[in-house]
């Protein structure tokens, strides 16, 4: 589905990147650690998150992920916002909890992240 | 920073300074930013990425200041994190998924999973770990371009 679709599903606010709405998104991954989440290194994936900090947008940054959407009504900051901006990283915020938003997105047929460790591949 | 391009290979050097939340990540990005202009693969570039962030985080949250170098050539990225930090007691317990000593007010930063190092490792195709108790540590990585 494409991020207009998304946000539409999960009720979203776009705070930055109305300009991507047409991005495809196939893959989610979400959480609060970020150092989790690092794990993951599938492009191109959409990252929930109930962390409101800069470096939501850091490690956004640095795994190619697609856009962000924070969940619970919560807001990115103002440097979250212009760091957002910098690196052209969309940025949605929907009330709904990180559970339903999940479930509400596997059920529309979005894949987990693949993580790929030095062990064995969990799907 | 610092750029040398003498002898094809590029050094990218940054100082990071520890508990600089809102600088940090910045030197990674810097470093993500370069292998883009240069051209490697976004799986690299990915690789290296996640593993200099962490890195960089590492100092940030654990070391009171150290540099984040970078080693560029068209065959291989080597990074290097030192830091004068307390050092690790026992990097094979560091090394464990899940284990972590820092403090709850970085865990409510979204850091201290306990995954920065096994991830690093994970993303590197050879890895060295070196650390002094109370005097620093030194994390040395390599990522072929292939």
């Amino acid at each position: 589905m494409n991020l207009a679709e998304l946000t539409k599903l999960l009720e979203a606010k776009v705070c930055y990147g109305e300009h991507k709405l047409d991005s495809q998104i196939s893959f989610v991954c979400a959480g609060d650690l970020m150092s989790d989440i690092l794990v993951f290194s599938q492009p191109h994936a959409l990252l929930l998150t109930g962390l409101v900090n800069v470096q939501v947008i850091r490690t956004a940054e640095m795994l190619d992920i697609a856009a962000v959407v924070f969940i619970k009504g919560k807001k990115p900051t103002e440097e979250m916002l212009n760091l957002a901006k910098t690196k052209g990283i969309p940025l949605l915020t929907t009330q709904k909890t990180l559970y339903l938003s999940c479930g509400l997105l596997y059920e529309a047929g979005l894949k987990n992240v693949t993580l790929s460790t030095g062990k064995a591949e969990i799907r | 920073m610092n750029e040398d391009k003498s002898n094809k290979d590029i050094k990218l050097e940054y100082p990071i300074k520890g508990m600089d939340f809102l600088a940090a990540g910045e030197a990674s990005s810097n470093i993500k930013h370069t292998l883009q202009l240069i051209g490697f693969s976004p799986a690299i570039i990915r690789k290296v990425a996640i593993a200099a962030y962490e890195a960089e985080m590492n100092i940030v949250i654990h070391g009171s200041q150290g540099v984040l170098k970078t080693l560029i050539n068209p065959a291989k990225i080597e990074l290097v994190a030192e830091d004068t930090g307390p050092g690790i007691p026992d990097i094979e317990l560091a090394m464990q998924e899940g284990y972590s000593t820092a403090p709850d007010n970085i865990r409510e930063m979204g850091f201290g999973a306990g995954m920065g190092l096994p991830n690093i490792k994970n993303c590197a195709d050879e890895f060295t770990l070196d650390s002094i108790v109370n005097k620093g540590t030194t994390l040395k990585v390599i990522i072929y371009n292939q």
